[in-house]
């Protein structure tokens, strides 16, 4: 393993998330503040309680990932479209170094700032609500687990993309509906039965509920198998993108 | 001399059936300074992103330092700087933490001293603070080196380092290349500017639609292939050949001298019955010069199809 080359991805990458700080740290303050306006304080003042819970902490999950999904996706889709762009990949390609190298420099940074946002998210929320953490290693560890496997996803995005318009297709056509329908502002019980099964068939439901779990303690489906979701699914990802430098695809010619 | 950089009947073909490289081989030795000359759309810079790893070889071998590109591919790419043709760096990073990443990312442990080294060589020192974007052509240029060199390579690939800079960076970068040379450090340079190769080249290689049509050293290139004319003024300009010079094969000057053209390896230059037959002709001579064909003029005469 080239370890200094992956320090090296993984510093220039975060450079790039410092030299705008202000910017990644009073963005997901404010939009986060502005949730809790809207519906945690027009929409619960009508709810009261999802199960057991205060709207306004039950809605908090599903923000942070609302938001890590997102970010992880943009930064890792930026990190690798980027270097394409700019011409720059020459370097990463005649390097002393192998896919994973540069997955984990990329999609490690990517998830790193993701992460980042999603305390800060968190820290925000705990202003606004009473949070309990019921399980705070599982909550860490989907929290983890989400900003890598979605920052896996951006990179694959960043690869496909041949200008900027596609970088953001995939995010606000698939993955932004997909986040809403599941289950981020709702438990999938307060939907007529039709609808809830239909939801099983989003994977998001998965994420949040497992990610609500560690909160509360209740869950939309069972643990065990958000877990295999969001393991499945970084093995979908981490497999194509094994496929993409094993073929060069949009990479090298 | 050892072999530094090997290649073995390398081919490349593109979708479509374009064949870039057709079945290209050519030993580089440790030290030397090649230039590859060629027409656009040769194969030159496909040559050298092959052998980088940015491009995929449909076929052949090669070896940098003795490691396979494909099976060694981490060894050889060590050895490796490339400066490529087009100017692409991250515009919003510093001169100094851009060369830096690039000798992380070669695997080369943190050396400030190194960098500074680099930096200063380059004329970089004072705008390491400076975000790339604020630069202009020729500094980026600068810094493609800078990062280039930035892990010490030993074999230097040098993509039309040259191709729209000023006379001053050009006289720069060929003091930087001889510099290295010093050190041992094999330069394969590609270029348009036939003075470029003629100025700083030790061997050079004319390359044209995927073929390598020659390589050889410059010197025994020019001496070889070269031809020297002979212009011979006269005290009374000529309107026309005299019938008595015939024989030879002669042009007339626009101020009424006549130039010979002769093969400096010929056995005979026929210089001398040249000049009695002037001498005959009742011509008085003025003046006499001789120049060499340049190394444009091969150039273009072997591109052209002319290979004799």
């Amino acid at each position: 393993m080239n370890w200094t080359a992956i320090a090296a991805i993984y510093r220039f990458e975060m450079a790039r998330f410092f030299r705008t700080l202000a910017q990644s740290f009073f963005s997901p303050v404010l939009s986060t503040s502005l949730y809790f306006v809207v519906f945690g304080t027009a929409i619960g003042s009508r709810i009261q309680e999802v199960e057991g819970v205060s709207y306004g902490a039950f809605i908090v999950p599903g923000l942070i990932m609302l938001s890590v999904v997102m970010l992880a996706i943009s930064n890792a889709s930026f990190g690798i479209y980027f270097p394409k762009f700019l011409g720059t990949i020459y370097e990463l390609l005649s390097a002393p170094v192998n896919f994973i190298e540069i997955v984990i420099g990329y999609v490690g940074a990517a998830a790193t700032k993701a992460l980042f946002v999603g305390l800060v998210i968190l820290i925000t929320s705990m202003f606004f609500v009473d949070i309990r953490i019921e399980h705070p290693v599982a909550m860490a560890a989907f929290l983890v687990l989400t900003c890598l496997s979605f920052a896996l996803l951006g990179f694959i995005i960043g690869i496909w993309a041949s200008n900027f318009e596609q970088m953001s297709l995939i995010p606000q056509l698939v993955v932004t509906p997909l986040i809403f329908l599941g289950g981020t502002f709702y438990s999938i019980s307060m939907l007529p039965p039709m609808w809830q099964t239909i939801t099983l068939f989003n994977p998001v439901v998965y994420l949040i509920s497992g990610f609500r779990w560690s909160f509360f303690g209740t869950a939309d489906v069972p643990i065990g198998l958000s877990l295999l979701a969001i393991a499945g699914f970084t093995a979908i990802c981490l497999g194509v993108i094994w496929w993409i430098f094993k073929t060069g695809w949009r990479i090298r010619s | 001399m050892t072999t530094i950089l090997s290649i073995k009947d390398l081919r490349k073909s593109y979708e479509g059936g374009f064949e870039a490289l057709k079945g290209l081989t050519l030993d580089i030795e440790q030290g030397e300074i090649l230039a590859l000359l060629g027409p656009n759309g040769a194969g030159k810079t496909t040559l050298i992103s092959t052998i980088c790893g940015i491009t995929s070889a449909t076929s052949g071998n090669v070896t940098v330092g003795g490691h396979d590109i494909q099976q060694d591919f981490r060894a050889a790419r060590r050895m490796i700087g490339l400066v490529p043709q087009e100017i692409a760096l991250e515009p919003f990073e510093t001169v100094a933490n851009t060369v830096r990443f690039s000798r992380g990312l070669f695997g080369k442990p943190k050396d400030d001293a190194r960098i500074e080294e680099i930096l200063r060589k380059l004329s970089l020192w004072d705008k390491r603070k400076n975000a790339v974007k604020e630069l202009s052509g020729g500094m980026k240029r600068r810094v493609l080196i800078a990062k280039a060199l930035a892990h010490e390579p030993r074999v230097l690939f040098l993509d039309e380092p040259t191709a729209g800079v000023d006379v001053e960076l050009r006289k720069d970068m060929w003091e930087i290349v001889a510099e290295l040379k010093q050190q041992g450090v094999t330069i394969i340079l590609t270029t348009h500017y036939i003075e470029e190769a003629e100025a700083i080249a030790d061997r050079i290689g004319v390359i044209n639609n995927g073929e390598l049509l020659l390589v050889e050293q410059k010197a025994t290139l020019m001496a070889q292939m070269g031809k020297k004319q002979i212009e011979v003024q006269l005290a009374e300009p000529l309107t026309s050949i005299p019938a008595a010079l015939k024989q030879h094969d002669l042009t007339l000057t626009e101020d009424g001298g006549i130039v010979y053209t002769y093969d400096t390896h010929g056995e005979r230059t026929g210089i001398t019955t040249l000049l009695n037959d002037v001498a005959q002709a009742g011509l008085t001579l003025r003046d006499v010069q001789t120049r060499q064909s340049s190394l444009e003029e091969i150039f273009v005469t072997l591109v052209s199809g002319g290979k004799s």
